[in-house]
């Protein structure tokens, strides 16, 4: 069907005439509203105290899913929202890394507060086209795409039966549905899931943006927590925004020469970046043989953290090798950025699936798709993990879930908890690529077993139990989730301050608040519970100060100014700390120091806790991790580094492991781990002022300004 | 005095001749943004494969985060 075709069965069904956006100090001061079960289309103000205490980004994604939603508002209900909105910072081009949205949601996976973070045009083209945030609630009848027309100061809702479900080819056809001309493409944003979206809850959201060079869509992709499920669940296709083109200043920020001059500073930074992290040549990729160097690499489900016979066929050269290196590798998810990490994989010919034989690009994979889909299912295989992470991206599933969920998939299958007759004939060992990509086939077709393993790891342990297959405490130990998220890629068994970075998280494990393994378990720099509670406030708290703005956090840490290392707190990186501080004033006019700029964070930070509690959740026994992720489940898991765990027992524990049972070795050692990571969780609660059951307590919101009533209503009784 | 040096909190053996670049092979530390301090001073990159490390010294290799 052309183009003309597919767009002439579009039906209209409501259409909204807005005034043109005028952004100053990079916010519109308004949000963008749209109900799909009754087609309302309203806009809503950003008042300053909104900015005072939610920033933007992720800010104002809790504010507005708080406000639109009750305690007991469930991912389907109508009522549930998905809220897009990219921040203060987001769209100038004279700083790397500044084009990302974070989408928030209800969780279908967790039940409760789910945030993304991604990449692509559309954030800060609908920032551009008038509007700081956009708030999807309620549901269509039938699929429909929604667009915010720049050009024309039109937002529609249409019914858009004909087009493609799938991402790769859905981001195409409505890129050359709503632009002028090949050079108008550009200008369009598109924002997608895929058909697995539809049958499973682990549903991610592409953001597109156009490639010039390649002529093609490229996708960025928002994973985490299943919010594509919920987006298909509205029966929304796609979301649309038409830009009208950049211009040098569209935020039109308070000091843009500030701006500018830290720009530049940076981009003379990236000439290290050969010497440093080859981020432009490899992506996030470069970690592969450096996490297996440090037993971080997950290896059949997090049991092992490296496979030093196997990592050379998933090497980062060889990601290098087949990622197409452009002219000075200019390849950035937003304008003006030079890192430039967004690798692709071009004229790759699928070998399985329903494009079987077709040549495709690939964006990706980085450092998580290759560690999930490769290392933690056994499979060393850079083409299959190619293979996978195409088709998780059409399909809109996360690949990091997809990862860790097939991976718990393969050990039960190993452990006879599943078996051919229980999979529906699929032998899921470690290792076996084509089954794993038939279940991914599945999850998008909606049958067989990837009906039951798109539902996530937590969904399976239980099914699993109760069909009397497996011990619910083995699949509890090596299940790989927390809050009923799946594990981001890093092997956390030694570092005892990352595992509360992964099981202390709002939104459950993923390494985006905090990674300190090196910090920890390579430095030695955190040694005591206070150290280790002080690297969870600090950098949790930063983190998310990304979120809040618009800003991507590679840059941030990814490079590092030549005198870094000379600096006092180099794990920092103060210098472009200190860019963050005069950009954030740049743009807003506002005047904070490093100080403040943790603040704000935890203001966020603190609301999103409260977020979860106001749901029955946020407390300590959901910050609870399996004990795969803190240490040996397993006898070959033991033996696998048996003196490495004997010495520990030794030196650590008091414990002469000499004549005992390996069945009392683990005993000892996992009740002294377990012991630990308590002490933990009281160290780090103590320091971000909440109580021994997880509770922010009223002095401290007070402290840090987030003392609103109806913050305060939630904790009152919890004090 | 024991021939050992350490190595972020971990003793190891020293031999006569040992560099800095000799200390991080032994450790296995192949990450490119370190940070190395002998004895509070830091080491410049260019100077790692030169450097001697004294018997006893106090060696703090830094890895600086990325990724994550």
């Amino acid at each position: 069907m052309s183009i003309a075709e597919l767009k002439a069965k579009h039906r209209l069904i409501r259409e909204w005439n807005y005034t043109p956006g005028q952004i100053f100090r990079g916010y519109n001061n308004r949000t963008l509203y749209v109900n799909l079960t009754d087609n309302t289309i309203a806009e809503k103000p950003v008042t300053q105290h909104m900015k005072d205490k939610f920033v933007g980004g992720k800010g104002f994604g809790l504010k507005l899913l708080w406000d639109g939603t009750k305690p007991e508002t469930k991912w389907n209900d109508p009522e549930n929202e998905i809220v897009i909105s990219p921040g203060p910072c987001a769209g100038i081009t004279q700083y790397s890394g500044a084009g990302k949205s974070l989408v928030v949601s209800i969780s279908p996976q967790t039940d409760s507060i789910m945030d993304s973070n991604v990449g692509g045009y559309f954030g800060p083209y609908m920032k551009f086209n008038g509007f700081d945030a956009i708030e999807l609630q309620g549901k269509a009848q039938k699929d429909v795409i929604i667009i915010i027309d720049g050009r024309t100061n039109k937002v529609t809702i249409e019914e858009a039966p004909a087009e493609a479900m799938d991402s790769h080819i859905l981001a195409e056809q409505l890129t050359e549905m709503y632009a002028l001309d090949e050079k108008d493409k550009i200008n369009i944003a598109v924002v997608s899931a895929g058909s697995a979206a539809d049958h499973s809850l682990i549903g991610m959201l592409n953001f597109s943006f156009y490639d010039p060079r390649r002529k093609l869509c490229r996708l960025k992709q928002a994973g985490r927590g299943g919010i594509g499920s919920v987006f298909r669940d509205k029966k929304i296709k796609a979301l649309v925004a038409i830009g009208t083109g950049l211009k040098g200043d569209l935020n039109n920020v308070a000091d843009m020469k500030a701006i500018q001059e830290r720009g530049q500073r940076f981009n003379k930074e990236m000439k290290l970046d050969d010497q440093q992290c080859e981020m432009r040549t490899k992506g996030t990729a470069h970690l592969m043989e450096i996490m297996n160097q440090y037993d971080l690499l997950p290896t059949k489900n997090f049991q092992y953290g490296r496979d030093d016979s196997q990592i050379a066929n998933i090497h980062s050269e060889v990601f290098k090798s087949k990622f197409t290196q452009t002219w000075k590798n200019l390849e950035g998810c937003w304008f003006g950025c030079s890192m430039s990490c967004a690798k692709a994989v071009d004229g790759f010919e699928l070998k399985t699936g329903p494009y079987k034989g077709q040549k495709v690009i690939v964006d990706g994979p980085e450092y998580e798709t290759a560690a999930g889909l490769g290392s933690n299912c056994g499979i060393f295989d850079a083409d299959h993990i190619i293979e996978a992470n195409f088709y998780c991206d059409t399909y809109g599933v996360c690949t990091i879930t997809v990862g860790t969920a097939t991976a718990f998939v393969m050990e039960c299958y190993e452990n006879g908890i599943l078996n051919k007759e229980r999979t529906g004939g699929l032998e899921l060992n470690f290792g076996n690529s084509s089954s794993a990509l038939e279940l991914l086939h599945q999850m998008a077709r909606g049958e067989g077993f990837g009906l039951i393993a798109g539902k996530g790891v937590r969904y399976m342990k239980n099914y699993f139990a109760e069909k009397g297959w497996g011990d619910i405490k083995f699949m509890n130990d090596i299940g790989m989730e927390n809050k009923g998220l799946e594990y981001s890629q890093y092997v956390s068994k030694e570092s005892l301050a990352q595992q509360g970075g992964y099981a202390m998280t709002n939104k459950g494990p993923q390494h985006d608040e905090a990674w300190l393994i090196f910090m920890d378990m390579v430095n030695n720099q955190i040694p005591t519970f206070e150290n280790k509670a002080e690297a969870l406030h600090y950098f949790p708290m930063f983190r998310t100060w990304f979120g809040l703005q618009g800003f991507c956090k590679l840059p941030w840490n990814d490079i590092e100014p030549e005198n870094n290392r000379q600096t006092a707190e180099p794990a920092k990186v103060p210098e472009h700390v200190e860019s963050y501080v005069i950009i954030y004033n740049a743009v807003t006019g506002n005047n904070i120091d490093k100080h403040e700029l943790i603040r704000q964070s935890e203001r966020v930070y603190n609301f999103q806790r409260v977020f979860n509690i106001r749901r029955g959740y946020g407390l300590r026994k959901h910050d609870a991790q399996p004990y795969r992720a803190a240490g040996p489940v397993t006898k070959a898991e033991y033996l696998s580094r048996e003196a490495f765990y004997d010495k520990q027992l030794k030196e650590l524990v008091n414990f002469d492991p000499a004549g005992k049972s390996l069945e009392e070795r683990m005993s000892v050692m996992r009740k002294y781990r377990e012991d630990r990571y308590e002490q933990l969780l009281d160290a780090v609660y103590e320091r971000r002022g909440w109580t021994k059951n997880g509770v922010p307590k009223i002095e401290h919101l007070k402290n840090i300004g987030m003392d609103l009533p109806e913050v305060i209503e939630v904790v009152r009784p919890l004090q | 005095m024991e021939r050992t040096i350490t190595v972020n909190g971990n003793v190891i053996e020293w031999s006569e001749g040992m560099t800095v670049a000799d200390v991080l092979n032994v450790m296995k530390y192949t990450f490119k943004l370190l940070v190395i301090h002998v004895n509070d001073e830091i080491i410049k990159r260019e100077e790692w494969p030169s450097t001697l490390v004294p018997q006893g010294a106090e060696v703090k290799v830094i890895h600086l985060m990325s990724g994550g």
